[in-house]
């Protein structure tokens, strides 16, 4: 039930972000979620896409290093402790967290987890024991 | 005043001084001819013997020696004496992680010494002076080569060695240097300590700094002495011939007298091999007239430059060698280091999980030298998190560091973003304005 993320290397250069987006939308890959880990010297650009099999290969075509990482995304209330609730069935599974972004849908009213995970089969397991809905691929290209 | 350590030698008409070059040359090729086995297989294979060298001008039908010689022959096999007779071993850096050894008899030792304090005295020292020697010590000959030779003349030695730049500042200070021999670069940062510990100039009994083992132009030249208030003069020197003082300015700073009783210098067409006359550009080929431990015949020392037969106005009959202009080959001198991109290069594949593009970028900072290493992160090396790509940096770093023996930066890059070029790639970016 593990969702592909794209990741891509950027440098910490003037228009990088701008180049990533430019080829995607030449293949009318639209991002639904994103994020970006920046250090002093490099960042890594973190996606979910409607269509990530297109995506990798035009980013490749482009000359950008790219991979696909499997990661877990949740719905979760969009209320206080929504994602404290998450965190406390993953702390208790013994399942650490290496990184993770987030972001409301209108549509639902609810708010959407992007979560990478130490020991993702663990905490997918203990996510739908404690009744969390974890999305598949079709239902997170399609929010 | 001008003065002479050996005037005699010094200032030899220049018919007597080929003489004495013709003669020590025949005794140098009769020992290697005999005594390495990679000079007598190369001379057998151009049909040269040693009774042919009849004239100065029959050095040009030897073989030539390369550095690579000196690599196949790792760690003794170019040495021309047994090693109970060597009691000195320096190395510099090889381009595949093994170093160049050269070994030195006593005598050796002593000769070093004895040119060296010649090329003090060249340029104004003498006994009286304090001789602080920034140089590093060790492996490198820079700093026991100039120790050697200052103490030979005499003067108060100050083993300082590189780097703790305020204590130097502080010592130059309160020992009264008189007398500096570090890198053009160091007496730069020296510069700014000194400021920075608010040492004045003026106060400081300097007045004289011999500065060499990396690149350097007049116009650093102009910035030091202005600086430093000193008079700077350029030195020159290769392991592989002897080290620091087989060439050094005199007052004059119009060119460095190479001394020629004990080295037999040639410039040639780095393409052809072909010598060049008097003026021309080309790379500076050494022969050790005098060396027993490690006598290098018509070696390629890959500096390029010009020389002059002319006699000198400082007296001296000693042919003069220009400012060396660069390199023959990839070589970079960083921080007084030799370093061959191809260095870098197989550090990356000693890896194993890289066969990367890389690229090296040069800077000056604040005089000085800074490397940055770039390397391409290609699809087998990147990971989404942050931490395994710095831990790669740090591993990259290590490798690097371990195999240049010098501190570098490692930046990893966008794949392809690098320079390439048809067939070779271009390695190197020197930003430095030398």
């Amino acid at each position: 039930m593990a969702v592909k993320q794209i990741s891509v290397f950027l440098e910490n250069k003037q228009g990088r972000l701008l180049a990533v987006t430019k080829n995607l939308q030449e293949r009318r890959v639209n991002i639904r979620a994103l994020s970006v880990a920046d250090t002093a010297d490099f960042g890594i650009l973190r996606m979910i896409v409607d269509k990530p099999n297109e995506a990798y290969q035009g980013l490749k075509q482009g000359g950008f290093t790219v991979s696909f990482t499997e990661v877990i995304v949740v719905e979760m209330e969009d209320v206080p402790g929504g994602l404290g609730k998450v965190l406390a069935v993953l702390s208790e599974a013994g399942a650490n967290v290496e990184y993770v972004y987030a972001f409301c849908n209108s549509d639902t009213g609810g708010a959407i987890n992007v979560l990478r995970l130490d020991k993702q089969e663990e905490g997918i397991k203990a996510l739908t024991a404690a009744g969390i809905r974890v999305l598949t691929d079709g239902e997170i290209f399609n929010i | 005043m001008v003065l002479y350590w050996n005037r005699p030698r010094e200032c030899m008409e220049r018919g007597q001084l080929e003489v004495l070059q013709l003669r020590r040359l025949q005794k140098t090729v009769q020992a290697v001819y005999h005594n390495v086995s990679y000079y007598r297989e190369k001379m057998q294979e151009a049909d040269i013997y040693p009774e042919d060298i009849r004239s100065l001008a029959d050095v040009v039908n030897l073989p030539f020696t390369t550095k690579q010689d000196l690599r196949d022959s790792y760690p003794y096999g170019s040495f021309a004496v047994p090693l109970s007779q060597i009691v000195r071993l320096h190395a510099s850096t090889g381009t595949t992680g093994k170093p160049t050894v050269v070994g030195y008899t006593r005598e050796d030792i002593d000769a070093w010494a004895e040119l060296t304090a010649r090329g003090i005295c060249c340029v104004g020292g003498g006994k009286d002076d304090v001789v602080q020697v920034s140089y590093g010590y060790g492996l490198f000959t820079g700093g026991l080569g100039m120790h050697y030779g200052a103490e030979r003349m005499g003067a108060s030695v100050i083993p300082t060695s590189a780097g703790n730049s305020r204590r130097q500042a502080m010592l130059m200070n309160d020992f009264g240097s008189t007398i500096l021999c570090c890198t053009p670069s160091y007496a730069l940062l020296l510069s700014e300590i000194l400021k920075e510990a608010k040492i004045p100039v003026e106060d400081l009994k300097l007045k004289i700094g011999i500065f060499g083992a990396e690149p350097w132009t007049e116009q650093m030249r102009d910035e030091i002495q202005k600086r430093l208030q000193i008079n700077a003069y350029n030195i020159y020197g290769l392991s592989e011939v002897m080290g620091p003082g087989v060439s050094i300015e005199c007052p004059e700073k119009n060119g460095m007298h190479i001394w020629e009783d004990h080295f037999l210098p040639e410039v040639i067409n780095p393409e052809t091999g072909e010598p060049l006359p008097d003026g021309q550009i080309g790379e500076l080929v050494i022969s050790c007239i005098t060396k027993q431990g490690m006598p290098m015949v018509r070696y390629r020392t890959r500096d390029l430059t010009s020389i002059t037969h002319e006699k000198c106005a400082c007296g001296r009959t000693h042919a003069r060698i220009a400012r060396i202009m660069g390199r023959s080959d990839d070589m970079l001198i960083i921080r007084g280091v030799n370093v061959f991109p191809s260095q870098v290069e197989s550090a990356l594949l000693a890896m194993g999980e890289v066969s990367p593009h890389y690229h090296l970028v040069v800077t000056r900072e604040n005089n000085l030298d800074i490397l940055e290493v770039q390397v391409e992160v290609s699809e087998n090396l990147f990971s989404d998190k942050v931490r395994s790509l710095e831990g790669l940096a740090a591993r990259v770093k290590k490798e690097v560091e371990n195999t240049i023996n010098l501190g570098c930066k490692i930046s990893l890059v966008e794949p392809r973003s690098l320079p390439r070029s048809e067939g070779k790639s271009v390695r190197v970016t020197d930003l430095r304005k030398i």
